[in-house]
């Protein structure tokens, strides 16, 4: 049976909107797209800190399991989630980490941007880093258009930080644009691995 | 009420549906006591139920909180509570009291690891037994099992329906995966859901004989404080409600009970089974488990492995037809469950001799399709 789930696992620590760009993202390809979607998290008792991560299971068809099988897109905010969530990739996975708070990534088949960095400097809020990723998000994933990605924002977050989370959207969807992507290694997987 | 649901694709999760399917069947009571994984049930409801003329209450505890909607049923309002495992513990015994005293009302527990306040954050399924035999003595009780946001939707407006039939409290089995998943949904239009009443007296209030037996098993029942004085205990009750301790009151009293129910079957007890026409094995699950089941068995099929899934949603009254039925047709069944084998015992009661096989996970982990794939080879 031909499968087409698309698969995105959003990780980083709690308080740092993991869940919130996850559910937008589940809201811009279900509501906007059309598409059939699950969205998952696991996350402990404490409400900041500690690691949380959440999942989006997109698909044309109807989704049998909800959580992750194999990942299209990893989206990392920090060195502990990289190093905790970092499994279960498709071949041609992608990793895209915040270089503010990774210092090291475990591919070369990796995007890392400061987006934390971009959304203190560039938009003056540290807060909206998670929207700034988000935006790289919809420019790495083919299935949901920035506008629909908008649209979902808009919705979700209140009138007076409408403005600011619509810009840390496109700034972050710039960044990831600005970079050459066909210079990264076309598989996740290492070489030898293929080989076995 | 109907420009809430907007009969579009909307992304909602389990604990949200729950409150729109409640509320699609004409719930207008709940009284709660919040705990995680259900909290937003009890936070929906406090926002929706007040615009629409309802009543929410949060309760000091969850006893009381199951006295409270037995409370408002019996005053002829559409009640519902939900809560998670330790929760669920202390409503036991004012569940007893919905049993006897025959008090429609929906309950739902959204399940996480146990036993006492165990794994808060965590998917189990460790409650089953709980809600077939949690509170004591001898009674018929409805669980149904829900796997998905849509399910969450439609098995609330069945509980309802069926408490409200049968008169009967119905128990609404979720977890922590089933509650927390978002997932589109289109809510179907309110005019398009069936929705059951009660049967209220149709005699004059002088004539009214709160638990006499019919054809059904289901008495009329009256709204209290609309002039059909009766009275109301949880001691074993003759037909005009009062106290009986006569050998031949109590056993008709017990055995309609049961009768009621056992009458309903047909429509009582839910299932689905997919791709199981030619299956050689299959897998009996419920919940969100099902949901890994489903994906492994089209891994199966698509690697030439006659494969089934036979989705139980109703666990109580359990589904003996459906069972016994994939246990005649498949050399063996896999029971996969987030808990030590509880439902499984009740598989393998329906026919000792066949092979029945038990997949467990009790390690706050929801069962992976791979891991059930596992199993599938081995059988």
């Amino acid at each position: 049976m031909k499968e087409d789930r698309y698969e995105i696992r959003f990780g980083g620590s709690g308080g740092q909107g993991i869940i919130l760009a996850a559910v937008i993202f589940a809201e811009a390809a279900g509501t906007y797209e059309g598409y059939h979607v699950c969205q998952t998290q696991s996350y402990g008792p404490e409400a900041r800190g500690g690691k949380s991560k959440a999942e989006v299971v997109i698909s044309r068809r109807e989704i049998d399991y909800p959580k992750v099988i194999k990942m299209d897109l990893f989206l990392a905010m920090n060195q502990v989630a990289l190093d905790a969530y970092f499994f279960d990739f498709k071949p041609n996975g992608i990793l895209l980490a915040d270089a503010t708070f990774v210092e090291q990534v475990p591919t070369s088949r990796a995007l890392v941007l400061p987006f934390t960095r971009i959304a203190r400097d560039q938009l003056g809020k540290e807060i909206v880093a998670n929207i700034v990723a988000l935006g790289a998000v919809g420019t790495l994933c083919d299935k949901v258009s920035i506008e629909s990605l908008e649209k979902a924002v808009i919705a979700k977050v209140p009138p007076e930080f409408m403005e600011l989370n619509v810009k840390a959207l496109r700034a972050g969807a710039e960044a990831a644009a600005s970079v050459d992507l066909s210079f990264l290694p076309r598989s996740i997987v290492s070489e030898e691995e293929i080989e076995v | 009420m109907e420009n809430e649901l907007t009969h579009e694709k909307r992304v909602l999760q389990g604990n949200e549906a729950i409150v729109e399917g409640a509320l699609a069947a004409g719930c207008r009571f709940y009284a709660g006591y919040p705990i995680t994984p259900a909290s937003e049930i009890a936070e929906l409801m406090s926002i929706k139920l007040p615009a629409i003329g309802g009543t929410f209450i949060q309760m000091e505890d969850e006893i009381a909180s199951m006295g409270a909607i037995i409370g408002a049923s019996l005053a002829g309002v559409k009640s519902l509570t939900a809560t998670s495992g330790p929760g669920f513990s202390l409503m036991q015994e004012n569940l007893g009291f919905a049993c006897i005293a025959e008090v429609p009302c929906v309950l739902v527990n959204v399940m996480r690891g146990g036993p006492s306040t165990g794994l808060p954050t965590s998917p189990a399924q460790g409650d089953v037994m709980q809600a077939r035999w949690g509170t004591h003595g001898d009674h018929p009780i409805i669980v149904l099992a829900a796997s998905s946001v849509k399910d969450c939707f439609e098995i609330t407006v069945q509980a309802f329906n069926l408490s409200e039939k049968y008169r009967i409290p119905v128990i609404v089995l979720s977890d922590e995966v089933v509650a927390h998943t978002r997932e589109t949904i289109v809510l179907p239009k309110l005019e398009k859901i069936e929705v059951v009443e009660r049967i209220r007296p149709s005699v004059p209030p002088e004539w009214y004989i709160p638990y006499e037996d019919n054809s059904r098993g289901v008495p009329a029942m009256a709204n209290m404080g609309s002039g059909y004085r009766h009275h109301v205990t949880g001691l074993v009750h003759d037909p005009k409600g009062f106290p009986t301790q006569r050998p031949d009151e109590v056993d008709a009293f017990i055995r309609r009970q049961y009768r009621k129910i056992t009458n309903g079957f047909y429509e009582i007890q839910m299932s689905k089974t997919l791709m199981m026409e030619d299956a050689e094995i299959a897998v009996i699950a419920y919940g969100s488990v099902s949901r890994s089941a489903l994906h492994a068995i089209k891994s199966a099929r698509s690697n030439g492995i006659k494969a089934g899934l036979l989705q139980l949603i109703t666990l109580f009254p359990f589904h003996k037809k459906a069972v016994d039925a994939v246990l005649r047709q498949c050399r063996s069944v896999l029971v996969p469950e987030m808990n030590m084998g509880q439902l499984v015992r009740e598989v393998k009661r329906v026919n000792l001799s066949s092979k029945v096989f038990k997949y467990n996970r009790v390690d706050g982990q929801f069962i992976t399709p791979d891991e059930i794939y596992d199993q599938l080879l081995r059988m």
